[in-house]
């Protein structure tokens, strides 16, 4: 036994000379074609061990370029065994190192550093935008959602408690000009905003995530969060109006609202086009068409957390700092022009090269 | 080869760019269950370490509400303390599944533990928004209803049904479906497959040069007595090479072929003998195109 691991490692040592590993002729003919190249096949273990642990630096180029070498040289030995040898363990063993190498070879990655690089130039605006459908009905029931929020409160204040929800805030129906101004401009101390910019960005983006992994159910729980949020908006937007403050609670809310809301409807977007490829899977089967679907509306999900990390710094710090509406208004219109420039207008001349080439 | 696992409910086939069949074995239930608690596990340990490591540079975490809305700088630190136990908090839920299968693996450490991997369904390469996508959805099968049922078992209100249906409505998803797919593989087209890794065995038939040449010879008719199936089976037997084991089957290959049962040192090279002719005798036939694939056949 020892012996035959010594002949083995001499095999693999470089400059070998080939006749060193027929250790000793095996009376089967099936088991001499293993002898003659079990060598390779063991080598082609060690690389892709060294792979599977990330060890690509401990690699010498002439390993990395005999792999796909080896890799050939393993499925033609695998077919050959297929046919030629009952030897079942050897055959169940070049299996595995098959799909092993597989793995190794065809899920060729890009690495994710590659993959992050391909999504901020041009994927997740190409992702963005291949929703287009999806797209326009989640803006349109956030527009709906608003307008029926805003409706149900002027027609019976008692909804507003119902909407917020919050106890103890001072934002409820009948509350004073000054009062409602007051959680607008100053009020806020200007301290612990970094804290609070993580916990918005944090509760944001467990919301989002929530609207998009709901698509899975035909997207009506997603149209349902979406309502809901709107709602929500509506009320609020209701509430200063009746006081003469719209212009700056637009403005209060611009200046992160503009990033956060557009975050939130793609999720809602990427939620609904999941639910619509399961409900209508057109001719590809509904598996495939799910994942199709799911790949795309997960890229726009990466971005979704990005944008919601930006509307949380905005929200923390930017709302606080900036104390004067049309300087917040200035800010929110930047940032939604600034999304809107680079998902519609970024990443096309591209694609239309790549379709002309 | 005998396809012996061909029965196998669990076994697909993939067929490669160079038309090569590679075949999978899909992960059982049990094994992707033990996963995830050891994940979860692993999860819960990290965030425990996160909240010590945190609250002893803190000191403590005392008067953390007063600290939140100072401006002295060991308010400020503490502000930053907080707002990273958020963002650790958040990236220990959502990256953790990511992280790990976006590495060149494609598993967890609870999923390395247990031999398994993930992979994708159609045998296209596996991209970072696969992995993205499936895990995504583990927010609304795990961590929703369980947060949901913990607050409910708190207030004592009646949501509890509701989530703990929840729950189950996707914990059993994998038990509906062939492939074995949660909502989350379903999305994302992967499937979770078995990570086969022994080393490999001994050639059979290698003899060391000291081992006289057994005196077996088997007669045509002795060797016919069997197929393919039984040649597996008895390897099997011989790499294991337990007393009892071959004891059985030497009396069961004696009886049907009527030799005298060899006893004690005999049986290892009776059995030896009779596994390499009987094995060149079916390797002869298939070189020949003929298979012959049990006794019966």
């Amino acid at each position: 036994m020892t012996d035959w691991i010594d002949a083995v490692k001499a095999r693999l040592g470089r400059g070998a000379p080939a006749e060193e590993g027929a250790i000793r002729a095996a009376s089967l003919r099936s088991d001499r074609f293993r002898q003659e190249r079990e060598g390779d096949w063991k080598r082609l273990d060690a690389i892709v061990l060294r792979l599977e642990q990330g060890r690509i630096g401990r690699l010498s180029d002439e390993d990395l370029l005999e792999l796909p070498v080896l890799y050939r040289g393993l499925v033609s030995s695998l077919s050959i065994a297929r046919e030629t040898s009952l030897d079942m363990a050897t055959v169940q063993w070049l299996e595995a190192l098959a799909q092993r190498a597989w793995f190794q070879l065809h899920g060729a990655r890009q690495g994710f550093g590659g993959w992050l690089k391909g999504f901020f130039t041009g994927g997740w605006s190409r992702a963005v935008r291949s929703m287009g459908l999806d797209l326009w009905i989640a803006f349109g029931v956030l527009v709906a959602g608003t307008v029926l929020g805003w409706l149900l409160v002027a027609h019976d204040p008692q909804w507003y408690g119902a909407l917020m929800g919050g106890a103890g805030d001072v934002r409820v129906p009948g509350a004073s000009r000054e009062v409602l101004r007051g959680t607008l401009f100053g009020a806020q101390d200007q301290n612990g905003l970094g804290a609070f910019a993580a916990y918005l960005f944090g509760h944001n983006a467990q919301i989002s995530i929530l609207c998009f992994a709901l698509g899975f159910a035909f997207g009506v729980p997603t149209l349902m969060l979406l309502v809901q949020n709107a709602g929500m908006l509506g009320a609020m937007l209701w509430l200063f109006h009746g006081q003469g403050l719209t212009l700056d609670v637009v403005g209060w809310l611009s200046i992160h609202g503009t990033t956060e809301l557009f975050a939130i409807t793609l999720a809602g977007a990427a939620g609904l086009h999941i639910g619509r490829a399961v409900a209508f899977p057109g001719r590809r089967g509904a598996m495939a068409a799910a994942a199709e679907a799911g790949c795309r509306a997960a890229v726009v999900m990466v971005g979704v957390v990005l944008m919601l990390v930006v509307a949380g710094l905005l929200e923390g710090f930017a709302r606080q700092l900036i104390q004067d509406t049309m300087r917040r208004l200035t800010v929110g219109g930047g940032m939604l022009g600034f999304w809107l420039l680079y998902f519609f207008a970024y990443g096309r001349q591209r694609l239309v090269k790549k379709r002309h080439g | 080869m005998v396809d012996l696992r061909r029965d196998d409910p669990r076994r697909r086939t993939l067929i490669t760019p160079e038309g090569l069949m590679v075949p999978f074995t899909l992960a059982s239930r049990g094994s992707r269950v033990g996963a995830l608690l050891i994940d979860l596990l692993c999860m819960l340990i990290s965030l425990i370490l996160a909240a010590v490591a945190i609250s002893y540079t803190a000191g403590g975490l005392r008067d953390i509400d007063r600290h939140l809305h100072g401006a002295s700088a060991q308010d400020h630190a503490m502000q930053a303390l907080f707002a990273l136990w958020i963002i650790v908090g958040f990236l220990i839920r959502n990256a953790w599944f990511m992280a790990f299968e976006l590495g060149p693996r494609g598993a967890t450490p609870g999923k390395r533990l247990l031999r398994i991997r993930i992979a994708a369904r159609d045998g296209a390469r596996l991209t970072p928004e696969r992995v993205i996508a499936r895990n995504l959805l583990r927010d609304i099968e795990i961590f929703l209803p369980l947060t949901m049922l913990a607050s409910s078992m708190g207030e004592g209100d009646s949501t509890g049904w509701l989530a703990t249906g929840w729950f189950l409505l996707f914990a059993l998803f994998p038990l509906f479906n062939r492939d074995r797919l949660r909502a989350g593989d379903l999305i994302a087209g992967t499937w979770v497959v078995e990570r086969p890794r022994k080393p490999l065995a001994r050639a059979m038939t290698e003899q060391s040069a000291e081992t006289p040449q057994a005196a077996y010879r088997f007669r045509d008719a002795d060797l016919a007595a069997y197929g393919e199936y039984e040649l597996q089976r008895l390897e099997e037997v011989l790499r294991l090479r337990k007393p009892d084991q071959m004891a059985l089957v030497v009396t069961a290959i004696c009886e049907k072929i009527g030799w005298h049962v060899p006893h004690g040192p005999e049986v290892g090279p009776f059995l030896d003998a009779y596994y390499a002719q009987l094995r060149e005798k079916l390797e002869g036939g298939m070189r020949m195109g003929r298979r012959k694939a049990d006794k019966h056949g």
